[in-house]
């Protein structure tokens, strides 16, 4: 599985990144984390409102931090 | 009639003006605390623990209520809605979604690139960016318990044109061409459509409404305290005539001095208040202190240097001055005609 962060490096980046590599260890996944910093690279994704997540190039969230509990759901 | 204007001043004084707030802090400084009534000390401790708890309340129910609001919308909602508007309307929707879309502040460069790419005319977007910040849903609520409804309607209508004639008059001037050529290039790049997801329960409204308070709350209560500290030292320690000399309306350039004093800062619109409050009680002009509080708001130094990232001088330095321009004028304009609004 291939998980990329979207995100400038704001707080609200940084808290993102945070819950889910938590996630991933909490199932047990294998999978990689990205983190994408560069504006052009965010646009590309099709994705305005950092920061998003994008799990094997589908944007799954965009514009909000969800819960660690949350953020499992979605990779299921 | 009468009895229902008295009403809806009554609900006023309660809920907005909390003067029930403010006379039991009164009463709990003057005969638990002993302080005495002619005192500057007391003066400023009043304003301050009354400013504080009347912020943070009124905060935390009109973050609340925005939030819900701003819900229903995106940056992503947005952009398709300007997609479909041409010319000068294209900046007034513009500027008026900037007001109820929501986004951090650190997504403002993401969604210019955005915009330019959906190949929106730059200066829609800047109307969007201009009002985004200076009228802001929660903090016109703020702004009409402290100066009253007449002011805060006038600061959302000219908060709203100096949004659209700064868009448009990039536009006019035909400012594209400063635009970094790497944003220009994303229009040639494939787009990528993601789905909106337009679907949210009400109960996941109520949920965003609630973190949000949270988040703002954590992210701009220190503001709070500053500019209520500031308020507070302005509203008892510092003379009236001083201030009065400086940023009153004996002198021609307080209006600019305010501005130029303002732009720079950074902080939170809810920070800036209480500071206004104190300049206005020490006899400030409406205009002077509206002017400042837009100066700061609209304009921050960070803004400007993330600006910088996408966008060449010459339309950085004209949309500085557009701006600055719109605030120094909005200023005198309140000075002059703003006895006809309190």
């Amino acid at each position: 599985m291939k998980i990329k962060v979207l995100g400038s490096g704001c707080p609200n980046c940084k808290r993102l990144e945070k819950n889910v590599i938590q996630a991933i260890e909490e199932m047990g996944l294998d999978a990689t984390i990205e983190k994408i910093t560069d504006y052009a690279d965010i646009i590309a994704h099709g994705v305005m409102s950092t920061p998003a997540l994008v799990v094997d190039n589908n944007v799954v969230f965009y514009g909000q931090v969800p819960s660690v509990d949350k953020i499992k759901d979605y990779l299921k | 009639m009468q009895s229902i204007g008295d009403f809806f001043i009554t609900l006023n004084d309660v809920l907005l003006k909390m003067t029930w707030l403010e006379n039991s802090v009164n009463y709990i400084l003057l005969n638990w605390m002993k302080m005495d009534e002619t005192s500057l000390w007391f003066k400023g401790v009043s304003f301050f623990f009354f400013d504080v708890i009347k912020i943070f309340i009124l905060l935390s129910v009109l973050i609340y209520i925005s939030s819900y609001i701003q819900s229903y919308f995106s940056p992503e909602k947005t952009r398709k809605i300007l997609g479909n508007i041409k010319g000068v309307p294209a900046n007034i929707i513009g500027a008026l979604l900037g007001t109820v879309t929501p986004f951090c502040s650190c997504s403002s460069i993401p969604i210019f690139i955005g915009f330019t790419k959906a190949g929106l005319p730059i200066g829609v977007t800047f109307s969007f960016l201009i009002s985004s910040p200076l009228v802001d849903l929660a903090s016109v609520i703020l702004l009409a318990s402290i100066f009253g409804w007449n002011v805060a309607l006038a600061y959302v209508i000219v908060g709203l044109v100096i949004a659209v004639i700064g868009g448009s008059m990039i536009s006019f001037f035909k400012m594209e061409k400063y635009v970094e050529q790497f944003v220009l290039n994303t229009r040639n790049q494939e787009t990528v459509e993601i789905e909106l997801d337009d679907y949210m329960s009400n109960k996941e409204r109520r949920t965003y409404a609630f973190d949000q308070v949270k988040e703002i709350i954590q992210k701009v209560y220190i503001y709070i305290f500053i500019g209520v500290g500031i308020g507070a030292i302005i509203h008892g320690f510092i003379p009236a005539t001083f201030i009065e000399k400086v940023l009153g309306d004996k002198n021609p350039f307080s209006v600019i001095l305010a501005t130029l004093v303002g732009i720079p800062m950074y902080a939170d619109i809810f920070g800036t208040l209480p500071i206004a409050e104190a300049l206005v009680l020490k006899g400030v002009g409406i205009g002077t202190v509206l002017a400042f509080m837009m100066a700061v708001t609209a304009l921050s130094l960070p803004s400007i240097i993330l600006l910088k990232k996408v966008v060449k001088k010459q339309l950085l330095f004209t949309f500085v001055g557009i701006i600055t321009l719109g605030i120094i004028i909005t200023g005198y304009l309140f000075n002059i005609f703003g006895y006809l609004f309190i």
